[in-house]
């Protein structure tokens, strides 16, 4: 089964990769917010399998914080976008 | 592999599925609000489909507790994200294009 969640967590890498490469030519800057969006969901779950795969309960506090710092980047970059305007 | 064994793989290869829908659905998308509209879903529930198959293999539950907490932050948040996102983009976009004169004259 560890293998199996190892085999789980190198494809979602391998997302995590394919998502930062289309920020490298998002037509936008709502696309570059929406992949950081992308990025903070799938860099949960790759804490959260590894945290089973290791067996540390901690990196479980890791993807509690990566998850509080995604939203909170998200409503301070639209909220300056919007200023700006 | 036992019972619980084969619950987590299941449920981990469904989820990794749905990220792997939202992940293209980012890419291929040819619109900004069908973009959001394809990350905010698919890639939740693929976070929850996850989470439901990692329960089982946590050792205490207290670490159940967190990873349920941690997946509640992640919906709520995301909805709150969705949202503002969306706002922006039909602020930019009525920004760009003006309202007609006839609706103001009416």
């Amino acid at each position: 089964m560890i293998t199996l969640l190892i085999i789980a967590s190198i494809a979602l890498a391998i997302l995590l990769l394919l998502s930062l490469l289309f920020v490298l030519r998002a037509p936008s800057y709502a696309d570059c917010i929406l992949t950081t969006q992308l990025v903070g969901t799938i860099g949960v779950a790759i804490l959260a399998l590894l945290s089973v795969i290791q067996d540390q309960p901690y990196l479980l506090d890791v993807a509690l914080v990566l998850a509080l710092l995604t939203s909170i980047t998200i409503v301070t970059f639209t909220q300056l976008r919007g200023k700006s305007q | 592999m036992n019972v619980t064994d084969i619950f987590s793989v299941i449920f981990c290869l469904a989820g990794l599925f749905f990220f792997c829908a939202g992940t293209v659905g980012l890419i291929r998308f040819p619109d900004v609000l069908s973009r959001l509209h394809a990350l905010t879903k698919a890639d939740n529930l693929g976070l929850g489909l996850m989470v439901i198959g990692l329960l089982p293999q946590l050792s205490s539950l207290t670490d159940g507790l967190k990873l349920m907490l941690v997946w509640g932050l992640v919906i709520f948040s995301s909805a709150a994200c969705s949202y503002l996102i969306a706002s922006q983009v039909i602020n930019e976009q009525s920004l760009k294009t003006p309202a007609p004169p006839s609706v103001e004259s009416k």
